[in-house]
């Protein structure tokens, strides 16, 4: 488990602006991730959380500014240390991105097998561990289509988590999960988030979600294009004047005193 | 590494238990136990230097073979972050039924298997050329629904956007042809005759056959992909909820513009097939252009483009039903996308040799 120095924060945005090509998404983003954060990225539909969460992992490049993993400038790093860098963390994205051409342990094995030398009858423990954490155990054979979408995305929890990462990312982790698998997946989040002692970066606009495990956050709106607060979501709904964040928050019924 | 308390049969853990780090295999804790089980185990941790998802999987491991075989596991003195994880991984316990033995099968089941499957293709493709045919019905009373724009598109795609490649292949086919011809008519001194020989085979044979099988990789492949990727998008399910039919709106445009521009690419081929030909013996063979044309004027007639070009819309059907049939059949992953083409294309080949040897034989037999 990494024991790293915990006063830089563990991921900081400076100023960073978004846009493709001539057509700004975002502008003048600025807030930090603590260790051990559960880290909410929310906003309206279509004001580019994806594309944020695009930026801190890497497979989108800033139009300004600059994005630091422990104090190290993410984009102005060579490749290799962005690899570095990006080995330290695992991403569950929206429908689970499982290889359908592998199975459930082929999956997983994946970057287990690419990145440790571990041997193969040791790598077949971990992929059952992983799948077991996920309430998955038993399951090593099936392919994905084989299954259902909760627990796809579980599989591909699983996935995210091989290689312990230190950031577990989550692109909209309850889209097409019933209230109860959602929530399900909110409580998996947060256990494994404590006992693995990663910092957890969530998009998302689930009121529930939200409010159930987030304890800091940025809130994006697609009308102004940049940031109108951080901070914990429920001191947000307590103590902004925003009326766009108290109406987003409140499902536009207004705070009540 | 660990260590056993021979007495009371505890595990004591300690070290280093990180990915880095050369551990070695538990093994030899699960063979103690298989041969001496005791009652009861105890794990413990000593002193862990560092540790990571490899320390609770071998854990788990340990404690799933305790499990089964009615041994008692104390797992109380373990730091609170390995027993959080363990409890976690045990939350959910496997359901009996879950695991699947290996999916291993005897070379004789094997070939069962793909005598079963070729047997569902064939039931697959009769009921996909009955869809085709209604579907065609349909077309011929006016009620067929489809975007015109769509089938402009695939005509463009089919057609136009087919010719270059075809006319490089038939002039150079042409060209090979002639030359094969001319090297044993000039041992005879008959080498006129390699307007004949180049001209009937070209319009009757190799036209149709050649755009035929570049059709099937061109446009073939490209109706099973584009099929296939809409099922895995959910489109074809979409429509056919719309309660618009999937045979009349995405095969039948197809399938429309490969019939009609297949013999227009089939009349292109052999015009510049025939000029490949022309192409050699003027050039080196002394036939002039002037022989050559007269030559073929007495020849070929009519009758023989019309044999290719019967074939060449016997040929287009075939490769739109290979192409639909196996993109519409589709599974729903990268990979069936794949198989699909794959299978299009080879499956529109045979279709084309096999339909090709059955025409030519009718044909001689009706003396055409």
């Amino acid at each position: 488990m990494g024991q790293a120095n915990q006063n830089i924060p563990h991921i900081t945005v400076s100023q960073l602006t978004m846009a493709y090509g001539n057509f700004v998404i975002q502008h003048d983003l600025n807030f930090t991730i603590e260790h051990r954060d559960v880290f909410i990225i929310m906003g309206g539909s279509g004001c580019g959380k994806s594309t944020l969460l695009k930026h801190l992992i890497g497979l989108q490049r800033p139009a300004e500014g600059d994005v630091f993993y422990r104090g190290q400038n993410f984009w102005r790093s060579d490749t290799r240390q962005r690899t570095q860098i990006m080995s330290k963390t695992g991403i569950l994205y929206q429908s689970g991105a499982l290889f359908s051409a592998m199975t459930l342990a082929e999956n997983i094995a994946l970057p287990l097998g690419e990145f440790t030398r571990l041997t193969p009858s040791e790598i077949a423990d971990l992929v059952s561990y992983k799948l077991s954490l996920v309430g998955l155990a038993g399951f090593e054979d099936y392919y994905p289509s084989e299954i259902s979408g909760s627990m796809q995305k579980r599989a591909g929890l699983a996935r995210a988590m091989a290689l312990d990462p230190e950031i577990l990312f989550f692109d909209e982790p309850s889209v097409g999960l019933d209230p109860m698998n959602a929530r399900l997946l909110d409580d998996l989040i947060i256990s494994l988030g404590e006992t693995l002692n990663a910092t957890v970066v969530v998009v998302t606009h689930e009121l529930a979600s939200i409010f159930a495990i987030g304890t800091n956050s940025v809130f994006l709106d697609p009308e102004s294009k940049t940031m109108l607060a951080t901070g914990a979501p429920k001191k947000l709904l307590a103590g902004s004047d925003d009326p766009r964040i108290i109406q987003f928050l409140t499902r536009g019924e207004g705070r009540t005193r | 590494m660990v260590s056993i308390d021979e007495t009371s049969f505890a595990l004591k853990i300690s070290g280093n238990w990180s990915r880095q780090a050369t551990v070695k295999p538990i093994d030899q804790i699960l063979s103690r136990l298989k041969s001496h089980p005791p009652q009861k185990i105890i794990i413990a941790a000593g002193t862990l230097t560092a540790w990571d998802s490899r320390l609770p999987s071998q854990l788990l491991k340990i404690m799933d073979y305790c499990a089964a075989n009615n041994i008692q596991v104390d797992s109380g003195q373990l730091p609170d972050g390995i027993k959080s994880l363990l409890k976690l991984a045990l939350a959910v316990p496997e359901r009996a039924s879950t695991r699947r033995g290996g999916s291993r099968f005897s070379w004789l089941s094997n070939i069962g298997k793909s005598i079963i499957d070729m047997q569902k293709d064939m039931y697959g493709l009769i009921v996909f050329i009955g869809e085709v045919a209604l579907a065609a019905g349909a077309l011929l009373t006016g009620k067929a629904r489809f975007r015109m724009i769509d089938l402009l598109t695939f005509i463009q795609d089919a057609g136009p956007n087919g010719f270059p490649i075809v006319s490089l292949i038939s002039l150079l086919v042409g060209l090979i042809l002639a030359f094969v011809a001319a090297l044993q008519l000039a041992m005879v001194d008959a080498k006129i005759y390699i307007a004949d020989l180049v001209a009937l085979g070209i319009v009757r044979e190799m036209g149709p056959l050649m755009t035929a099988i570049i059709a099937s990789g061109r446009t073939g492949a490209a109706y099973a992909t584009q099929l296939g990727t809409m099922n895995l998008n959910n489109e074809i399910d979409a429509l056919k909820t719309m309660g618009i039919s999937a045979m009349e709106f995405l095969v039948l445009p197809r399938m429309l513009a490969l019939v009609l521009m297949l013999p227009l690419l089939t009349l292109c081929a052999d015009l510049l097939g025939i000029l490949g030909g022309a192409m050699v013996s003027s050039t080196a063979f002394d036939v002039t252009f002037i022989q050559y044309y007269q030559q073929i004027k007495k020849a070929v007639d009519l009758v023989d483009f019309g044999v290719g070009i019967f074939k060449s819309v016997v040929f287009a059907c075939l490769i739109a039903i290979a192409g639909c049939m196996r993109g519409m059949q589709c599974g729903r992953s990268a990979s069936a996308v794949g198989e699909a083409a794959t299978a299009a294309v080879v499956d529109s080949i045979v279709y084309i040799v096999v339909a090709d040897s059955l025409i030519t034989l009718i044909y001689n037999r009706l003396d055409l």
